[in-house]
């Protein structure tokens, strides 16, 4: 059954909301065994939500279960962003986007798990006490990252959305890595309100599924201005689903040239080919661009701005008012550097540091304000080829998801080169997706399709055709 | 500008994280190695182009001031064991 289907039989009473959600917390309970999936499963919270639809199944997603990324805010539920530093950590409000989900009748099913903060590609990051998750084709591979719980249970329980959180390519990458469909919006198109920050001008909200018509219904109900978000857009969302609806005739798509650079794996090459010609076969126009700026200085970029504002969100966490405590020993200074130096895991301490010193007296011209420079280039780059062609196509990740003991053998620079592609049209606050466009060596490949500020409907029409 | 020990102690006294020595030493390299490869900004001639904060313009979006419900007191301090009175308990500031 896909979701489009589940919903009508939910709402016509031939499936009861309140025995689904009993069998998919079973379902997701064997699941996390296995996986390492969840962080928390919110059981209670689930069966109060089923338990309001039973008599009157009402709302856009009456009784569709949904999972959040950690770092998205669930009212009394511990969401702790991956961190030990925030471990136990129970928010007293909804992320607007839980709001607005659960208002239209979605059930809750825990947190799912993610590098600490979203700090990394692999979720291999995670924090002290936390689970590494294991990617659904392979244990021994890795899920991608950050949302990397996110995209595993998005492929292990088709009937359902999972919540993401892109900074840097948080969503398409590991959704990438365990073959679903994920979306990142333009920056602002969703509110940020509730989620816990990486960094302001880099975060944005979207779901991972299976089933795309699922991925787009959610996106109806969370797009749209934020009253508490002042950076969230006043455009009114769209009816995502119509453009399931598109024919992809006659559309304009560029090959990002540099993406088939770059060490890619030539498995990932021929299969992100392959499916370019399944477009041209459907009446698309393919044609190649290029992109120099975004793949060749993205990368600095983006770490440069993204650790420079994660130093400064990250320094309200300081053992006072909520997350990790400790005994009030010492002054202020000794005793917010105690509580930051135990809570914080490694590559959260790096990037701090890094971004600590980007900003510092006497390098922030030549790192932070030369990183914001690099930006405005880069967006520029995307409009320009915007302006010839309506999406952009390149592989999502170069790599097959790689095991995550040759992860931890990785330099700190190869790490971040995961990121290579989606830095891009996330510095551009450009909407982006995963499509999984087959397997190579039993593994997934993902192709990543590109669109201007708030064409997030042509991702949904593009995606359709490998559904 | 050299990456050593001294600086990672300086931006780590900045950041608010206290490093053993061995942890300030294995950042040196790891310093060295990230900067190395972000000098590649180096090649482009930036002038006095524009920055981007945001990656979208954003308009003033600040909301009128007014008060609106809040959280209650017992509420806001829920979540921490360092309260009194209906205060945050902090560590000594002088």
């Amino acid at each position: 059954m896909k979701i489009k289907e589940f919903l009508v039989e939910l709402k016509s009473g031939s499936v009861d909301s309140v025995e689904h959600t009993e069998k998919v917390l079973e379902e997701v309970e064997k699941i996390n065994k296995e996986f390492k999936y969840l962080n928390v499963i919110s059981e209670e919270l689930a069966r109060e939500c089923a338990v309001k639809l039973k008599s009157k199944p009402s709302g856009k997603l009456a009784g569709l279960p949904i999972s959040l990324k950690d770092a998205i805010c669930l009212k009394g539920v511990d969401s702790s962003a991956g961190s030990f530093m925030l471990k136990k950590y129970k928010p007293l409000f909804h992320a607007t986007v839980v709001e607005r989900a659960l208002k239209e009748g979605a059930i809750p099913l825990g947190k799912t798990s993610q590098d600490e903060f979203g700090f990394g590609g692999f979720s291999t990051n995670v924090g002290l006490g936390f689970k590494v998750p294991l990617n659904p084709f392979d244990k021994k591979r890795v899920t991608g990252g950050s949302s990397g719980g996110a995209a595993g249970l998005a492929q292990k329980l088709p009937l359902h959305v999972a919540f993401g959180e892109s900074t840097g390519g948080s969503i398409v990458n590991p959704a990438s890595f365990c073959s679903v469909f994920g979306l990142c919006p333009t920056y602002g198109r969703v509110s940020r309100y509730g989620l816990i920050d990486y960094a302001n001008s880099l975060d944005k909200i979207g779901p991972l599924s299976r089933d795309v018509y699922g991925a787009a219904l959610v996106l109806e109900v969370i797009a749209g201005w934020d009253k508490k978000d002042s950076t969230s857009l006043n455009v009114p969302g769209e009816l995502y689903t119509s453009y399931l609806e598109k024919d992809v005739k006659g559309l304009k798509i560029g090959m990002i040239k540099e993406a088939f650079g770059f060490g890619i794996d030539p498995d990932v090459e021929r299969k992100v080919r392959e499916a370019a010609g399944r477009l041209e076969q459907r009446g698309c126009k393919i044609v190649d661009v290029s992109l120099p700026l975004s793949v060749k200085y993205g990368i600095p970029a983006y770490y440069l701005l993204g650790t420079s504002e994660a130093s400064t969100n990250l320094a309200k966490l300081c053992g006072m008012r909520y997350g990790l405590e400790e005994d009030l020993k010492g002054d202020f200074n000794e005793y917010f550097t105690a509580v930051r130096s135990h809570g914080f895991g490694k590559e959260a301490k790096r990037r701090i540091m890094l971004g600590t010193f980007a900003r510092m007296s006497g390098f922030r011209d030549a790192y932070y304000l030369k990183a914001m420079k690099v930006r405005t280039k880069i967006i520029e780059e995307y409009k320009r080829v915007f302006k010839t062609v309506d999406v952009l196509i390149s592989p999502t990740v170069p790599i097959l998801p790689p095991r995550i003991e040759d992860v931890s053998k990785l330099s700190i620079v190869q790490n971040y080169m995961i990121d290579v592609l989606t830095v891009g049209p996330n510095l551009a606050g450009l909407p982006h997706a995963n499509v999984p466009v087959g397997f190579a060596n039993s593994l997934p490949v993902g192709m990543m399709i590109i669109a201007d500020h708030l064409k997030e409907g042509s991702l949904f029409q593009v995606a359709k055709e490998f559904q | 500008m050299e990456v050593n020990k001294d600086l990672i102690l300086r931006v780590a006294k900045n950041a608010r994280l206290m490093l053993t020595s061995e942890e300030a030493e294995e950042f040196v390299p790891e310093f060295k190695e990230i900067l190395e490869a972000f000098s590649v900004l180096n090649e482009l001639d930036l002038g006095k182009g524009e920055l981007s904060m945001h990656p979208l313009p954003l308009r003033n979006a600040l909301r009128e001031d007014i008060p609106e419900p809040s959280l209650s007191r017992e509420e806001i301090l829920s979540n921490t064991k360092h309260k009194k009175d209906g205060y945050f308990l902090g560590p000594k500031a002088l």
